[in-house]
C-alpha cells in the first residue's frame, strides 16, 4: 500500500466513481443524507416543471431557462454523489488489491492424525490446524503452534523486508495472505471464515461496514435542521410574495431553497468521513471504524514506550571510565574481548566505541585494540545470567574479566577480599543519577594473583531519538500530555523524560501499571491513547480510548486495539491523532464556509425574486447581476461547482497546524469564514457576467 | 456634544457600571450566600415553604425543575382566565369595567404568564383595579420564572457531573425577593414622586382650559409600572404604554424605566461569570451581546434624529427628527435607543410609536425581536443566548480539530438535536403565522392601518413580538379580534416554554456527563474570536433567515421611500 498512487484523480477511479455518482441517485441511498435529499426531491420538481412547460404552461419561464435549472441541479447531485464516490473508490481499489491475493489460497489442514488435506481456505474454521512451508500463501489469520519461519508480510504492509514468525511469545501471530519464504510451520487457525483480519480491512476500505460516526450524526442533525428552516423560510414565501403581488417561478422558489440549504458540507461530509480513514491507511494504519479516527482527534493523553518510541532501540556505550591506577589501553582491551562474542546491541556498541577516534589512540593501542577480534578463538565466552548479573570472557591464560552491574561485581571484588573503590562507587551514581546505565568492567588476573580488580566503568546511554523533543512540543501545542512507559529505574526514567521532554513517566512498568495510569486519566474525564504489541498489551489496549497495535503483535493484541498498525512504528500514534484532528477540522471549516456562502446567494437570488414587482429593490442588487434569470442561474450554478471544487479538499483533509485551539480558530475562520462570504460574491459576479453572454 | 446623544450615552453607561455590582449581588443570591435582605425575607420564606410543604434544600434534576415551572405556570394561567373574565362584578372595580371576552383573557392572561404582555385591551377600559393587580403579580412571576430557569442553567454549567441542579421553587422565591422587588419598589419610589398615581381611587374629573371636563384614568400605576421594566414584562398600566404622561412622566422617569428594564438582564450575564467563577466568559458574552445592540440601537437613533426625508419633501422642519409618534419629552434620540433596547431586552414597553419609526429603524426593532438575546428578556435571554453559544461550539470545536465541548462537557447529537430544533421554532411560529395571516385576508385585512409592505411589516412584527415574547406592537394592527388573540396566543406559549425547556435540558445533560478537564487543544469560549463566532452564527442563522420576508416589508419600504 506504501506503492499507492497520490494522484487523487487517476484515470480508472474516476470512471468507476462517475458510474457510482449515477447509481447513487437512487432515494433509497439518497434518503441517508438529508440535505441532498431534499435537492432530490428540488430537481424532481424542476423535471416536472420541465414537462409542464413542455406541454404549454406559459407562467414558469421559458423552457431553456427551465431546463437549465433543472441541469444544474441535477449536476449538484451528481457531484456530491461524485464526492462521495471518487472516495470510496480509493478504498476499493485498495481493497480489490487485498482480495487478488487472498483468492482461494489452497490450505492444507492437518487431520487428527497428522495427515495433510488440502482444501479451500474459506473452509478453514477456527480451531482448525494446517501446515505451510516456504512457498505456501497463508490461507487464513491463525497462531503458530510450532515452527519457526520468515515470513513475506509486504501484501499487508507493503513492507518488503520479510519478518520472522515462530511459535510461542509475542511474534507468534500470522495473516491470511502473507507468504512463507523458508521453513515450516504449523498454524492454528483463530478466526471464523469471512472475519479474518484481510475480511474485515476489505470490508472496512470497501466502506461496506461504515456507520455514521456520532460527530457525523451530530453534524447531519444539525444540517438537516439548516435545511428545515430554509424549508419554512421557502415555503412561506409563496404567501409573502402573493401578497407583495409578486408571481415567483418554481424555479426560483428551488433555486432559492437549493442555494441556502449547506448543500456543499452536505454533499462532501461522507466523503470527508471515508477519506479520513483512507488517510489513516495511507500511513498504513487499519482502523476498525470510523469513529476510532475522530476519537483519535480528541485525544489528551498519549502512552508511549520508551524503547522504539523515544529512544533508538537500545542503550549504546558512550562513554569509558578508567579506573585509578589503571592504564587506558588495557581497560579498552578488556573491556572489548568482554563483549566480543556478545552479539546484544549493548556488547556491540562496547566494540564500537571503543574502535572510534573519541579516546585518541596511539597507534600501538590501535594495531593491540584491532588484533582483539582475532583473539576469539581460545577465549570462553560466559553469557549472562539473572542470577550473576554479569557477563564476560575467561581467556586462554586463566584471566577472567567479567562486566556487569555494580552491585553484582562488587560482590565479586569483595569476596576476593578487595575492597570496592570509592571512585567507582561515586562514578556508577553519577552516571546512574545521568539517566546512564553504568556497566563495571573487572579482572582476576591468575599471574597477577591480586584477587578482582576494577577496571573502570562502561558507560551506557540511552539515545534518544533524533527529533523527538519537536515532535513531543508540537503534542503539547496540542494539549496532549505525552506519558514514557519503560521499564527503567525511576531515576533513569526521569533523566530520559526530561531530555526528551516527555510530560510525565512510569518508570519499572508492569503491563498493570500501563492499565492503571489509563484508568487513572479516564477517571478524570481524559482520553487516552496507546500503542502495544505483546498478549499482555491487550487489556490496556482494550481500555484506551484509542488502543493501536502493531500487526507484528499478538492476535490477541490486534483483537483488543481499535486500529492497527502495519508499519509497526511507534512514533504513529502521533500521525494517527493529527488525522483524527483533521478529520474534524474538515467537517468544521466546510460547515463554516457553506454556511457562510449563504450571505451573497441571498444577496443574488432575493433582488432577482422580487424586483419584477417592487423595482425598488433594485437597491439590493449589490453585485449589479445582469437580469434576475442570470441571477438565480449564476447562483445555482456556484452552488453547484463549488462541490467538485472543494472535493481535493475533502479528501486531503484541511491541514493541522498546532499552533493552538485559539489561534486555530481565529485562522479557520479567517480562511473560511471570511473567505466563505467574500468568495460566492465573487464567484457569481464571474459566473453572471459569462451567463449574461448567452442571454 | 448634543445633549440628546449625551443623554442617551449616560443612560446606557449607567446601566452598565451598575450591572455589575448588581450581577455578583445576583450571584450571591443564587449559590445561597447570606445577602442583606435575608433577615427580611427569610422567616416569611419559612412560613411559606412550610405551608405548602416544600422543602427548598431538596435537589431536582432538570426534568423535575421543568415539571415545576410548568405546573405553577398552568395554576396562575387557570386563576388569571378566571379573574379577568370574571372582574366585572369581584371586587376593585371603582370604573365598573366589564369582564373580558372569553378569547382576549385567553389572549391576555397567556401574554402576561409568559412574560410577554402582548396587550390587545386599553387597561384604562379593558381592566378592573384587580384585574390589573393579578397581571402585576404575573408580572412578577413571570419574571422570577425566566430567573429560575436561568438558575437552573447557572447550576447546571457550574456542577462538574451532577444530576442535582439545586431547587426550583427555591431559585423562584429568592428571584422574586432579593432581586425583583428590591428594585421594583425603588423604581416605583422614583416614579411615584415624578407624579406617577398610585391610588385605588376610580377616575378623576379635570376641567380642561376650554372647559370641558375630561374623565382621567388613573390607578395603582406606579408599582405596576415597575416592575414592567424591572421583569422585563413590558406591559402598559394604561394603553399607550410609557409614552402616557402618567407612566412616563418626564426625561428623569424615561431613564429610570431604561435602566430599570436593562439593568436584570445586564446583570446576569455577570452574574454567570460571578457565578462560575469564569469573569472572561461574562465579558465575551457581554461583549458579543453589547455589539450587536449598538449595532442595531446607533442606525436607529440616527435615523430618528435624521427625520423623515418624505416629511422634509413636504417643506416641513424636521430638524428635531422624525417626531411622528414620539413624545417632544423625550425626544428622537431618547425614543430610537428605546425602541431598540425595548425590543432587544424583550420588554415591549414603548415610548414612542414603532409604527411610526423610520423604515429601517422598525427592521432593526424587528431585527432585535428575532435574534431575542442581544441582553434579552430577564433569565430568558441568556437562555436564548446559550443556544447559539451550543451551536458555535459545535461549529467552532470541529474547527479546531476535537469533537465539540462548552465547558468540559462534550457537545453530541442530543445537544444539537434541541438546540436546532429551538433555532427552528422562531422562524417556524413568526414566518408560519405571518404566513397564515396574510394567506388568510379574510380575518386579517380589515385590522391593517396600512396597506402594502407597511401593513405586511404590521403583521411581520405582531407574530415576532408575540414569539419573541416582546408585547411590543406596531399598533397600527386592531389587534383585539378573534383571529390575532387565538393565534398568537398559540404562539405565545410555544415561544415561551419550548426555548425555556431546551437550553435547560441542554445543560442538564450537559451537567450529567462527564468533565473533561481543558487543554491547550480544547477550544476557549471566552475569547473574542469565539465572541465573533457566536455573533456570525446569529446573524446568519437567526437574522437572514428572515431576510427575504424583510426584502418585502422594511426594505422595500425603505427603498420606495428614497
Amino acid at each position: 500500500m506504501k506503492s499507492h498512487n497520490k494522484s487523487l484523480f487517476q484515470k480508472d477511479l474516476v470512471q468507476e466513481a462517475l458510474k457510482q455518482s449515477c447509481v447513487k441517485l437512487n432515494p433509497k441511498i439518497m434518503f441517508r443524507n438529508p440535505v441532498m435529499f431534499t435537492v432530490e426531491i428540488g430537481t424532481a420538481i424542476m423535471l416536472a416543471v420541465c414537462i409542464w412547460t413542455l406541454m404549454g404552461e406559459r407562467s414558469q419561464g421559458s423552457l431553456g431557462y427551465n431546463i437549465t435549472v433543472f441541469l444544474i441541479l441535477l449536476l449538484t447531485l451528481l457531484f456530491a454523489n461524485f464526492a462521495e464516490a471518487i472516495a470510496e473508490a480509493r478504498g476499493k481499489a485498495q481493497a480489490d488489491s487485498l482480495r487478488k491475493t487472498r483468492e482461494e489460497t489452497p490450505a492444507k489442514r492437518l487431520g487428527s492424525n497428522g495427515e495433510i488435506q488440502v482444501i479451500a481456505s474459506s473452509s478453514l474454521k477456527k480451531g482448525d490446524l494446517f501446515y505451510c512451508e516456504a512457498g505456501d500463501i497463508i490461507p487464513t489469520d491463525g497462531e503458530i503452534v510450532e515452527g519457526l519461519a520468515t515470513i513475506d508480510e509486504s501484501a499487508i504492509t507493503g513492507e518488503s523486508a520479510p519478518v520472522i514468525r515462530e511459535a510461542g511469545g509475542d511474534k507468534s501471530s500470522v495473516t491470511g495472505g502473507t507468504k512463507v519464504l523458508s521453513d515450516q510451520i504449523k498454524v492454528s487457525v483463530t478466526t471464523q471464515p469471512g472475519e479474518s483480519f484481510l475480511d474485515k480491512m476489505i470490508a472496512l476500505v470497501e466502506g461496506a461496514s461504515r456507520q455514521k460516526t456520532p460527530n457525523e450524526i451530530a453534524l447531519t442533525i444539525l444540517l438537516a435542521g439548516f435545511t428545515l428552516v430554509f424549508i419554512i423560510v421557502c415555503v412561506t414565501l409563496k404567501p409573502f410574495a402573493d401578497y407583495a403581488n409578486t408571481p415567483i417561478t418554481i424555479a426560483a422558489f428551488i433555486s432559492l431553497f437549493v442555494c441556502l440549504i449547506p448543500t456543499t458540507i452536505g454533499g462532501l461530509l461522507s466523503a470527508i468521513g471515508i477519506a479520513g480513514m483512507d488517510r489513516a491507511l495511507r500511513a498504513n494504519v487499519i482502523t476498525k471504524s470510523g469513529k476510532a479516527v475522530e476519537t483519535a482527534g480528541d485525544i489528551d493523553v498519549l502512552l508511549l514506550d520508551k524503547t522504539g518510541t523515544i529512544t533508538i532501540g537500545n542503550r549504546k556505550a558512550t562513554h569509558f571510565h578508567v579506573a585509578k591506577h589503571v592504564e587506558k589501553a588495557h581497560f579498552l582491551r578488556s573491556a572489548m574481548l568482554s563483549s566480543v562474542s556478545d552479539d546484544t546491541p549493548e556488547g556491540k556498541s562496547i566494540i564500537e566505541l571503543a574502535r572510534s577516534n573519541e579516546y585518541k589512540h596511539t597507534a600501538e593501542e590501535l594495531a593491540m585494540i584491532n588484533s582483539v577480534t582475532h583473539e576469539t578463538s581460545d577465549i570462553t565466552f560466559i553469557r549472562f545470567t539473572a542470577e550473576t548479573r554479569s557477563s564476560g570472557v575467561d581467556l586462554a591464560d586463566g584471566t577472567r574479566i567479567r562486566k556487569g552491574a555494580s552491585d553484582s561485581i562488587r560482590r565479586l571484588v569483595e569476596k576476593s577480599g578487595n575492597n570496592f573503590p570509592q571512585e567507582i562507587i561515586s562514578r556508577v551514581e553519577t552516571i546512574a543519577s545521568d539517566g546512564g546505565t553504568p556497566l563495571v568492567v573487572c579482572e582476576e588476573s591468575p599471574i597477577m594473583g591480586k584477587g578482582v580488580q576494577v577496571l573502570g566503568v562502561i558507560e551506557l546511554q540511552d539515545i534518544i531519538k533524533p527529533g523527538i523533543q519537536e515532535r513531543f512540543e508540537r503534542l503539547r501545542k496540542m494539549g496532549i500530555k505525552t506519558v514514557m512507559v519503560t521499564g527503567d529505574n525511576p531515576l533513569t526514567a526521569k533523566f530520559i523524560a526530561e531530555k526528551a521532554g516527555v510530560d510525565d513517566f512510569i518508570a519499572e512498568a508492569k503491563p498493570e501499571d500501563k492499565m492503571n495510569y489509563i484508568k487513572k486519566e479516564q477517571a478524570s474525564g481524559r482520553l487516552v491513547a496507546m500503542m502495544g504489541d505483546g498478549t499482555n498489551d491487550a487489556p490496556a489496549l482494550a481500555q484506551a480510548d484509542v488502543g493501536v497495535a502493531m500487526n507484528s503483535g499478538t492476535q490477541a493484541a490486534k483483537e483488543a486495539g481499535n486500529m492497527v498498525d502495519l508499519d509497526n512504528d511507534p512514533t504513529k500514534l502521533i500521525e494517527i491523532v493529527e488525522i483524527g484532528k483533521q478529520l474534524l477540522m474538515t467537517r468544521g471549516t466546510l460547515t463554516t464556509f457553506s454556511i457562510a456562502n449563504d450571505v451573497a446567494k441571498y444577496f443574488a437570488i432575493i433582488p432577482a425574486l422580487f424586483i419584477a414587482a417592487i423595482p425598488a429593490l433594485q437597491g439590493l442588487n449589490v453585485m449589479s447581476l445582469h437580469s434576475p434569470e442570470s441571477a438565480i442561474l449564476s447562483a445555482v450554478i456556484f452552488n453547484a461547482i463549488i462541490i467538485p471544487i472543494l472535493i481535493p479538499l475533502a479528501l486531503k483533509g484541511v491541514a493541522y497546524k498546532p499552533i493552538g485551539a485559539s489561534a486555530l480558530l481565529r485562522r479557520n475562520l479567517f480562511i473560511y469564514g471570511i473567505g466563505g462570504i467574500i468568495i460566492p460574491f465573487m464567484g457569481i459576479k464571474a459566473i453572471d457576467i459569462v451567463v449574461s453572454l448567452f442571454m | 456634544m448634543n445633549t440628546e446623544i449625551f443623554g442617551v450615552i449616560v443612560m446606557f453607561l449607567i446601566t452598565c457600571i451598575l450591572a455589575i455590582p448588581f450581577g455578583k449581588y445576583i450571584a450571591k443570591v443564587y449559590t445561597g450566600e447570606k445577602t442583606w435582605l435575608d433577615s427580611l425575607f427569610s422567616p416569611f420564606e419559612k412560613i411559606f415553604f412550610k405551608i405548602s410543604r416544600i422543602n427548598p434544600a431538596s435537589q431536582m434534576n432538570w426534568k423535575e425543575h421543568m415539571v415545576a415551572l410548568l405546573t405553577i405556570n398552568l395554576i396562575w394561567f387557570l386563576l388569571g382566565m378566571f379573574v379577568l373574565m370574571n372582574q366585572g362584578w369581584l371586587p376593585l372595580n371603582p370604573d365598573q369595567n366589564p369582564g373580558m371576552s372569553a378569547h382576549l383573557a385567553f389572549n391576555t392572561v397567556i401574554s402576561f404568564v409568559v412574560n410577554c404582555n402582548l396587550q390587545h385591551y386599553s387597561g384604562e377600559t379593558g381592566l378592573s383595579y384587580l384585574g390589573q393587580l393579578w397581571l402585576m403579580f404575573l408580572q412578577f412571576v413571570s419574571a422570577g420564572t425566566g430567573m429560575a430557569a436561568a438558575a437552573v442553567l447557572f447550576t447546571a454549567l457550574k456542577e462538574r457531573t451532577t444530576t442535582e441542579l439545586g431547587n426550583f421553587y427555591n431559585y423562584f422565591i429568592k428571584s422574586c425577593t432579593r432581586i425583583l422587588l428590591p428594585i421594583s419598589l425603588l423604581t416605583a419610589i422614583i416614579l411615584v414622586f415624578n407624579g406617577t398615581p398610585m391610588t385605588f381611587d376610580g377616575k378623576d374629573t379635570m376641567i380642561s382650559l376650554q372647559g370641558d371636563s375630561i374623565q382621567v384614568s388613573r390607578g395603582p400605576a406606579a408599582g405596576f409600572i415597575a416592575i414592567k421594566h424591572v421583569g422585563t414584562n413590558g406591559g402598559g398600566f394604561f394603553g399607550v404604554n410609557s409614552a402616557h404622561p402618567f407612566e412616563n412622566p418626564n426625561y428623569l422617569t424615561n431613564m429610570t424605566e431604561m435602566v430599570a428594564q436593562m439593568i436584570i438582564p445586564l446583570a446576569m450575564i455577570f452574574a454567570l461569570g460571578y457565578f462560575l467563577n469564569r469573569k472572561r466568559l461574562s465579558y465575551m458574552i457581554f461583549g458579543t451581546m453589547t455589539v450587536g445592540f449598538l449595532a442595531l440601537a446607533i442606525p436607529n437613533i440616527v435615523m430618528e434624529m435624521h427625520g423623515n426625508p418624505a416629511i422634509t419633501q413636504m417643506g416641513i422642519d424636521t430638524s428635531a427628527g422624525a417626531m411622528e409618534g414620539k413624545e417632544i419629552r423625550f425626544g428622537a434620540a431618547a425614543s430610537g435607543f428605546w425602541s431598540i433596547a425595548t425590543t432587544v431586552i424583550s420588554t415591549g414597553s414603548v415610548n414612542a410609536m414603532h409604527d411610526s419609526t423610520m423604515p429601517l429603524s422598525g427592521m432593526n426593532e424587528l431585527l432585535a425581536m428575532i435574534i431575542n438575546s442581544f441582553y434579552g428578556g430577564v433569565g430568558v435571554g441568556i437562555l436564548n443566548f446559550f443556544i447559539f453559544i451550543i451551536l458555535a461550539v459545535f461549529i467552532s470545536g470541529l474547527m479546531v480539530g476535537r469533537t465539540p465541548e462548552f465547558l468540559g462537557k462534550k457537545v453530541e447529537a442530543r445537544e444539537v438535536k434541541i438546540a436546532i430544533i429551538i433555532a427552528l421554532i422562531h422562524p417556524f411560529l413568526i414566518l408560519v403565522g405571518t404566513a397564515l395571516s396574510v394567506a388568510l385576508p379574510q380575518y386579517t385585512m380589515d385590522t391593517l392601518n396600512n396597506p402594502g409592505f407597511h401593513g405586511f411589516s404590521e403583521m411581520l412584527y405582531e407574530f415576532t413580538s408575540a414569539s419573541a415574547n416582546n408585547g411590543s406592537g406596531f399598533e397600527g394592527l386592531g389587534d383585539n379580534t378573534l383571529w390575532w388573540n387565538i393565534s398568537t396566543g398559540f404562539v405565545l406559549i410555544l415561544s415561551r416554554f419550548i426555548p425555556i425547556i431546551g437550553p435547560v435540558a441542554i445543560a442538564g445533560l450537559l451537567a450529567g456527563k462527564k468533565y473533561i478537564p481543558e487543554s491547550a487543544g480544547t477550544l476557549k469560549t471566552d475569547t473574542s474570536t469565539f465572541g465573533l463566532m457566536v455573533f456570525a452564527v446569529i446573524v446568519i442563522i437567526a437574522a437572514l433567515t428572515f431576510f427575504p420576508a424583510l426584502a418585502i416589508g422594511p426594505i422595500a419600504e425603505y427603498f420606495s421611500m428614497k
